[in-house]
């Protein structure tokens, strides 16, 4: 954690990662440019307050764990690292480049990333056997996994939940970035998963809600699950697909979409003019 | 044929790895609801803080052993090789290969163990599925003491292997003699210079008992005991394709991607020479136990040996 970084300082680190997320995609002409905006306010609080890691030495065993189980918002993601202080501002120019080390998806190529993924459903497995370990290392770890909506359809998912309550593990926190949308339209129309909160809570997890773009509601939150918990907790953040762009608001068309030049402009004026 | 030895390979699996994790703390077993079918429960009684139960959720376990091993657990994932060959492929791809989680996969009961269950319960397309996944090592013990050798092996190793070890006890192939297990290099059983029999897994023993019915034939026939399928010993299997003009492979697995798959894509590049592949053929089974279904694919010595005398024959 960068402890220079005052949280008032982190709502413009948020407008210059999805600044730079934008041109990655434009760019690149590949992206997932609503769900990286989307979750953008959910990484600052977490790499710029809560996590505690070092870019120096990104493989210390008493590091926190973040894990994007959602991994193809991989642009805010690698943003988000290079703010971070784990890549350059300079590589991000490489993303869509042949031989790049910025794959569409998160690889361990890149210092901080701790598993691959991007195929859905993979990533609290993952973090739950991390949490195991540190538990079992007497470790004050923690490990945080990012997963979407839509991936909530994942059977794998439930599975680990499952598995989480029954190993205790009160040192992973899994988070939904809840923008209600997914490629083919409304979650809740694809495959129904209101009432998450019930089903989690079912399945043995401690769960909040919050405001997922409100990044001083999630440091707080963030701040009160880092006191001991006896179980797992499941944060449920209501976000707003395509969050900073008007046009890009709410609108599944951008899931997958890539900005023409004039929209391009449009969404960089946006948040330039927005900025504090 | 030998008697088998009194012990299964899951046993002498087990047992080893009970040893190493005793000595060594980082070692952990996670199994699904498998103990029992692994024998795992000396392991789970002895070392309770480094077992892992996580119930019949192959996925999950994949994935769970994938964050263990990324977090300096040398993590072995042990249960049926049926399902933790095809319920939990893409986190072996995802999360263990493509991630290089330090887990070994032993898949137990593998190929036709399990008999009469069916082709649910049969594993004979593992092989092929690991072999096409980059980043995952494949080994098949022949035996009880050759599994002894690779669990210590694997014990020390801190990348992904898969290993598929049998459910019933199986004949000796190495008398305590011969006690050698290099990753990635076959064993030499026998040497002969009219044809050579490569074998993996519980088949190598049909392999020795064929070539002794070859020698009685007139027939010298070499023995490869390939333990490690990946990677494979390209050239000692170009060495003695070249030294014997003709190969049989034979394997408890599909004809189509296991070791005669292998071997045939090597030899087809590299060094084309005449060759049978000795397998199960492209079907789900008849009901059957392990032996009659061995007999049905022609996994016998007496099999072996009337198709190695008609490939001498017909590529000499």
């Amino acid at each position: 954690m960068s402890s220079q970084i005052q949280s008032e300082d982190i709502p413009n680190i948020a407008k210059d990662i999805r600044v730079k997320l934008l041109n990655m995609i434009y760019n690149a002409k590949s992206g997932h440019t609503g769900g990286s905006l989307s979750c953008v306010d959910i990484l600052v609080s977490l790499y710029f307050q809560i996590l505690c890691y070092d870019p120096a030495n990104p493989d210390d065993i008493n590091r926190d764990r973040f894990i994007l189980s959602k991994g193809h918002s991989v642009e805010a993601y690698y943003a988000t690292l290079a703010a971070a202080g784990f890549i350059s501002d300079d590589e991000l120019s490489t993303y869509g480049v042949f031989n790049s080390r910025l794959f569409g998806h998160p690889t361990k190529k890149i210092p901080g990333i701790e598993a691959a993924s991007g195929a859905l459903g993979h990533g609290l497995s993952i973090g739950l056997g991390m949490a195991i370990a540190a538990l079992k290392d007497n470790r004050k770890s923690r490990v945080y996994v990012l997963m979407g909506d839509g991936e909530q359809a994942e059977g794998s998912i439930w599975e680990a939940a499952m598995a989480a309550s029954h190993y205790h593990a009160s040192n992973l926190v899994g988070i939904i970035d809840y923008n209600k949308l997914q490629i083919s339209g409304n979650v809740d129309d694809i495959m129904k998963i209101s009432c998450l909160k019930e089903r989690w809570n079912s399945f043995g997890w401690n769960v909040i809600e919050v405001d997922g773009n409100d990044i001083l509601a999630l440091i707080r939150t963030f701040e009160e699950l880092q006191q001991n918990q006896e179980k797992p907790t499941l944060l449920i953040a209501h976000t707003i697909k395509g969050k900073g762009v008007s046009f890009m608001e709410n609108n599944p068309a951008w899931h997958h979409k890539n900005p023409t030049e004039e929209e391009f402009k449009r969404a960089i004026s946006e948040l330039e003019s927005a900025k504090e | 044929m030998k008697p088998p030895n009194k012990l299964s390979c899951r046993h002498a699996f087990t047992q080893t790895l009970t040893e190493e994790a005793a000595r060594d703390n980082r070692i952990y077993a996670v199994t699904t609801d498998a103990r029992g079918s692994v024998t795992l429960n000396d392991f789970a009684n002895q070392l309770p803080d480094q077992f892992f139960e996580l119930g019949i959720a192959e996925q999950n376990a994949a994935g769970v052993s994938a964050g263990l091993g990324l977090s300096g657990k040398n993590t072995f994932l042990c249960g049926p090789a049926c399902f933790h060959s095809a319920r939990n492929v893409e986190q072996i791809k995802n999360d263990i290969a493509y991630s290089n989680a330090n887990v070994k996969i032993v898949g137990v009961s593998g190929g036709v163990s399990y008999g009469a269950l069916g082709s649910t319960h049969h594993s004979l397309h593992d092989i092929a599925l690991y072999r096409s996944i980059p980043n995952i090592s494949i080994i098949l013990p022949a035996d009880f003491e050759e599994t002894v050798l690779a669990t210590k092996f694997l014990a020390e190793h801190d990348r992904p292997v898969y290993m598929r070890l049998g459910r019933s006890p199986v004949p000796d192939v190495y008398d305590g003699n011969t006690r050698q297990f290099i990753f990635g290099k076959a064993n030499i059983l026998k040497d002969g210079s009219d044809c050579t029999i490569v074998a993996t897994g519980e088949t190598v023993a049909y392999a020795v008992q064929a070539a002794e019915l070859l020698k009685e034939e007139g027939f010298t026939t070499a023995v490869l005991d390939v333990h490690t399928i990946k990677p494979l010993d390209e050239e000692k299997i170009l060495e003695f394709a070249e030294k014997t003009g003709c190969i049989i492979s034979v394997e408890e697995h599909s004809i189509y991607g296991g070791l005669g798959g292998a071997i045939s894509e090597l030899l087809a590049c590299r060094k084309p020479t005449p060759m049978k592949i000795i397998g199960f053929q492209d079907e789900f089974l008849p009901a059957g136990n392990s032996k009659e279904l061995f007999l049905y694919a022609g996994i016998t010595a007496e099999h072996i040996t009337k198709q190695t005398i008609d490939l001498i024959k017909t590529s000499k």
